[in-house]
Formats: C-alpha cells, sequence, structure tokens
C-alpha cells in the first residue's frame, strides 16, 4: 500500500518537474487563469498548455473549471491537507485502477460479440 | 459541492468505494458493467492484468507478473524501472472459484501481510466486486497506514519547501 501511494506521489512531483508547469503554478498563485491566457503568457499554442494543465490536473495541484466557452484554471484547493488522509488516497488509487479495468472489461465484451460466446474453462 | 456541478460529471460513472470495515479490516467494492466472467478473467490473466493493474497517473511501471492461478499456486509482481530498485508483491492462491471467488496472501511484508479475498457477484450482467483485506492484527493494519501517512508526510514536507520556494520566487 504504500509503496501505490509513494507512486500516487510521484506523479505531483513528475508534475512539477517541468519549467512551464512550475511557472503556470506561480502565474494561477497570483490569480486563476484561462487556458488562453496561459499559452499567451508561456508563448504556447493552446494545445501545448492544454497538455501541461492536464498533467497538472491529473496531479491534482490545479483545477479547472468550463465557464461558457472559458476553461478557467486555479490552483486545487486545500490539496496538501485532502491528501494526508490515507484512505482516501488509497481509494483514488483504486478508482484509477477501475478505471482501466474499465476499458479492459469493454474490449473483452466486444471481442466476445464478434467472435460468440467461447466456451471458458 | 454544487449539485449541478455534480450531476454534469459523467453520471454513469462507477465509483470505488473504501471503507475500514473493522479494526482489522479494510474493505473496497466497485461494480463493473460486465459479467463475472470477464471481471474475474481481466483478473486472473497477466496479460490482461498488466493492462489495468498500474494506471497511468501512477508513473510506476510493471516489470512482470507471474500468476498461477490454483490453490496453492504462487503470484508475483515486480515493479520498478530497473533492477536496481525493484519493488516486488507476492504470495500464493488459498483459494480459486472460477468467476465467484479468489483468496490470496501478501507475503512481501513478512508476517504482517494481510490475507486479500476478492469476490465477484454477478447481477443483471454487471459485476459487483468487493476486496476485502483482513491484516492479521490491528497494529498491522495501523502501520500499513501509518507508514503509507508519513512516507506522504515526508513526501509533502518536500512539496511544501518547493512550493515555498516557488512562492518567493513571484513578482521578482
Amino acid at each position: 500500500m504504500v509503496q501505490y501511494l509513494r507512486a500516487r506521489l510521484d506523479a505531483s512531483f513528475a508534475a512539477l518537474s517541468d519549467a512551464t508547469r512550475r511557472g503556470v503554478l506561480e502565474q494561477l498563485g497570483r490569480s486563476d487563469a484561462s487556458i488562453t491566457d496561459l499559452a499567451e503568457k508561456f508563448h504556447m499554442t493552446l494545445t501545448g498548455m492544454k497538455k501541461h494543465v492536464g498533467v497538472l490536473e491529473q496531479s491534482g495541484l490545479v483545477t479547472t473549471e468550463k465557464l461558457g466557452r472559458v476553461r478557467t484554471c486555479k490552483l486545487g484547493p486545500r490539496r496538501l491537507e485532502e491528501e494526508t488522509s490515507w484512505l482516501e488516497r488509497y481509494r483514488q488509487l483504486w478508482d484509477a485502477r477501475f478505471d482501466e479495468l474499465d476499458k479492459v472489461v469493454e474490449e473483452l465484451k466486444r471481442k466476445e460479440r464478434v467472435d460468440g460466446p467461447k466456451k471458458r474453462e | 459541492m454544487d449539485p449541478r456541478r455534480e450531476s454534469e460529471a459523467a453520471p454513469m460513472k462507477n465509483r470505488a468505494t473504501v471503507e475500514r470495515k473493522s479494526e482489522r479490516e479494510l474493505v473496497v467494492t466497485r461494480t463493473f458493467n460486465g459479467p463475472a466472467r470477464i471481471v474475474f478473467e481481466a483478473w486472473t490473466k497477466p496479460e490482461l492484468f498488466k493492462q489495468w493493474w498500474v494506471p497511468k497517473s501512477m508513473d510506476m511501471f510493471l516489470r512482470s507478473c507471474e500468476m498461477d492461478v490454483r490453490v496453492g499456486g504462487r503470484y508475483r509482481l515486480v515493479f520498478g524501472h530497473d533492477a536496481s530498485n525493484p519493488a516486488e508483491f507476492f504470495g500464493r492462491y488459498i483459494e480459486v472459484t472460477p468467476h465467484s471467488r479468489l483468496v490470496w496472501t501478501n507475503e512481501e511484508g513478512g508476517d504482517g501481510g494481510p490475507v486479500t479475498t476478492l469476490t465477484f457477484e454477478e447481477k443483471g450482467g454487471k459485476t459487483l466486486l468487493v476486496l476485502h483485506e483482513l491484516y492479521p492484527s490491528k497494529k498491522a493494519l495501523d502501520a500499513a497506514g501509518t507508514g503509507a501517512a508519513d512516507v506522504m508526510k515526508e513526501t509533502f514536507e518536500q512539496l511544501d519547501e518547493l512550493l515555498v520556494a516557488l512562492g518567493a520566487s513571484v513578482g521578482r
């Protein structure tokens, strides 16, 4: 369990390993911003900035909210305190894992439909 | 939480629950949109298991996965990008009932490891999965949780330092 949680935390550090992403965090520390704002500020394409924000969002450091056509980014609220609940982190691990398992289940169901249900031992 | 926002967020998504059922027990549940034989297969065939056990967000690499799924058979999972820093999980199967029940030991931590019971209950084409971990003592479960909390505390102290450093550079 410890190993798994450590790995989850590694994702946070991985998110912080990039200079642009650290810059985005600094920027969001000053004020919320749209992805377009951030792309302009960091002289990047929208697609490139979306990727960075996606990594930050996945690690929980940033949250985004779509209002109309604008996606606003802000720092993840009270994240460090939430992280300290190991039971919640453990739950998030299983959530992430089971989301992947959903895909495997869908793929196996699709195969069965194509091949017809075959006899399994 | 804003209920309007919650209803927008993928209403069909199944969610895992984790509960400390007693001093020695931890229970994880989740429903899957497929029959038990398929979910069971995904848990017991290494080539399928490897596709989901390590979610991408974990940034962890499953190097090898061996499963001899029969009573007394052993399993071994090896993580890590290279042999210098391996993390291994291993144990043996105590009960194997195809499509409905698996019980195994977790022996990598010595005597303090839990016994895991996994049940698959199919209903209307869906499967309720219940993963039950029984630790040998309250102390062992506390240690697993506290160990995890300690790792996080240590890591967060580093993260805090980094964020302070980032904050200090603002407006420079």
